[in-house]
């Protein structure tokens, strides 16, 4: 009768299909990201360059061109990702990486000159100083917009609906069609799925950020 | 400015493979469509929704703006094709004017509530009659019957009906008929659904999926657009009466639209019509019209 509870088994594995997406993008961007941080702070020009360039085409492109990119593109230059989720969870690990990347990065600008003179003055290379002094105490102050990143990311998910990804949002246009009386309640269902993972995100961000502050 | 000259290679570099991503799903929509006059004499009973329209004299009507041949939106903005016509063929009668109809783009998901909420006067969109749909709306038609089709590469000679599609990635769009078809019917199929036909036929050019199904007219524009590098398997599995939404209960309004759709199909507007659009995609005349459903 009702069309939510009668395509629960669907919908719970639309919402796993998001909920991977997301986390594997975000773990990806995460890592990528701090990574390009590093460089964008490195005291070599060329790394500067490459990671400022990487991070001002990414951010100032749409998501729907760079998942356009690695769907159809990449198969132009016979790189082709027979598994679309793979596809997705690439373009959005490249996009979510240039605003991680620039998040980390005002993060490591927050920390004290002193910090990083004192650092490499005890003798630590700049990759040591950076990885044991500079960067713990840089994500103790990026957690909220860590966090606002995150759940941008959760639902730019959305967009791998449109690329042969039967995620939360692809079930919307499946469902609405085919129970085309019930319309406004898939709507609604979908979007309390999202708020499903991006509440909880927001209250446990809040207490990440009071656990983890840096008194001054 | 330091690094002006590789930002701007690579912009170009991504532009160009999105174009050419892009570049099945643009196409020209067909020759010039017969002029439909207006019926300035036509008269209506006072509180019908024809009299309303009429006494506006201008109508809102849903359609698809990316189905080649039944409804394409122009890059100038216009918008052809078949459906098109049979809306102007109804506004004609309600003594409206081809220039006064204006069209709005309505997808698959959201036809219902556009008609439910009035945002628009009736819907010919590809329109699928089923009586699901009839739960919230009601149709006047059907002015033309489809049938599910496979589209393949010019050179794959493996598929030749819908069970040999078992094992084989086949692409369509998220909640249309033809997908809960494969789904329900073909389950030894696997599915690949975008949002739009187009993007099906990107990934079926690179390979991604191994065919791609709809309704036959659909994808008959897409071969058009192919450059021959696509084929119609040409072996209709379904039927899909093409039906015009409209508000539910309106049943003056649904017998005005059938009494229309009738008139053309006898006096020759309607295959003008049809060969101005969809016929001069697929070069073949007009068919027989379909028998309405006055339920």
């Amino acid at each position: 009768m009702n069309v939510l509870t009668d395509n629960a088994g669907l919908l719970f594995s639309g919402f796993l299909k998001t909920l991977q997406l997301s986390v594997v993008a975000g773990v990806g961007a995460l890592i990528i990201g701090t990574l390009l941080a590093g460089f964008r702070v490195s005291p070599i020009p060329p790394l500067r360059a490459a990671a400022t360039f990487y991070v001002e085409v990414l951010r100032n492109t749409p998501l729907t061109a760079v998942f356009f990119l690695v769907v159809f593109g990449l198969p132009q230059l016979d790189l082709t990702f027979q598994n679309f989720t793979y596809a997705a969870m690439l373009a959005l690990t490249l996009y979510t990486a240039a605003f991680v990347c620039e998040v980390v990065r005002s993060g490591i600008n927050s920390v004290s000159m002193g910090q990083a003179e004192a650092a490499r003055a005890l003798g630590l290379t700049f990759r040591q100083s950076l990885r044991e002094v500079i960067l713990p105490q840089a994500f103790r102050t990026v957690v909220p917009p860590l966090g606002n990143v995150w759940i941008a990311l959760v639902k730019n998910s959305s967009i791998a609906a449109g690329f042969a990804v039967t995620e939360l949002t692809a079930l919307v246009g499946r469902l609405a069609n085919t129970n085309a009386s019930q319309v406004l309640v898939v709507f609604g269902g979908v979007a309390a799925a999202y708020m499903v993972i991006t509440v909880p995100s927001a209250i446990g961000v809040n207490y990440l950020e009071r656990r983890v502050a840096i008194l001054r | 400015m330091r690094h002006p000259i590789p930002r701007a290679v690579f912009s170009a570099f991504a532009l160009a493979l999105v174009l050419s991503a892009c570049s099945s799903g643009a196409g020209t929509g067909g020759t010039t469509a017969p002029t439909v006059t207006a019926d300035t004499k036509a008269s209506f009973p006072a509180g019908s929704t024809m009299a309303r329209l009429q006494q506006a004299g201008k109508v809102t009507v849903g359609t698809k703006f990316d189905q080649p041949g039944f409804g394409l939106r122009s890059p100038s903005g216009e918008v052809q094709g078949f459906d098109v016509e049979i809306a102007k063929i109804i506004a004609g009668k309600l003594g409206i004017a081809p220039t006064d109809v204006n069209f709005v783009e309505t997808v698959s998901a959201n036809r219902e509530p556009f008609i439910q909420n009035g945002q628009v006067d009736y819907v010919v969109a590809t329109y699928t009659i089923n009586d699901d749909r009839k739960k919230v709306i009601d149709f006047a038609g059907p002015y033309y019957v489809a049938g599910q089709d496979i589209m393949v590469k010019a050179d794959d000679e493996s598929i030749n009906g819908p069970d040999d599609l078992a094992g084989k990635r086949v692409c369509s769009v998220d909640g249309s008929t033809p997908a809960e078809n494969i789904r329900t019917n073909y389950p030894d199929a696997t599915l690949t659904t975008f949002d739009v036909y187009s993007k099906c036929a990107d990934a079926l050019s690179n390979g991604q999926v191994d065919a791609v199904t709809t309704d036959n007219v659909i994808l008959t524009g897409l071969v058009s657009q192919s450059n021959d590098a696509f084929k119609l398997v040409g072996n209709p599995f379904t039927e899909e009466p093409y039906g015009i939404g409209l508000k539910k209960g309106d049943d003056e309004f649904r017998s005005f639209i059938n009494d229309a759709l009738e008139e053309s199909f006898g006096n020759g507007t309607w295959a003008a019509a049809w060969d101005a659009t969809a016929g001069a995609i697929t070069g073949k005349p007009a068919p027989e019209p379909p028998t309405i459903d006055r339920y």
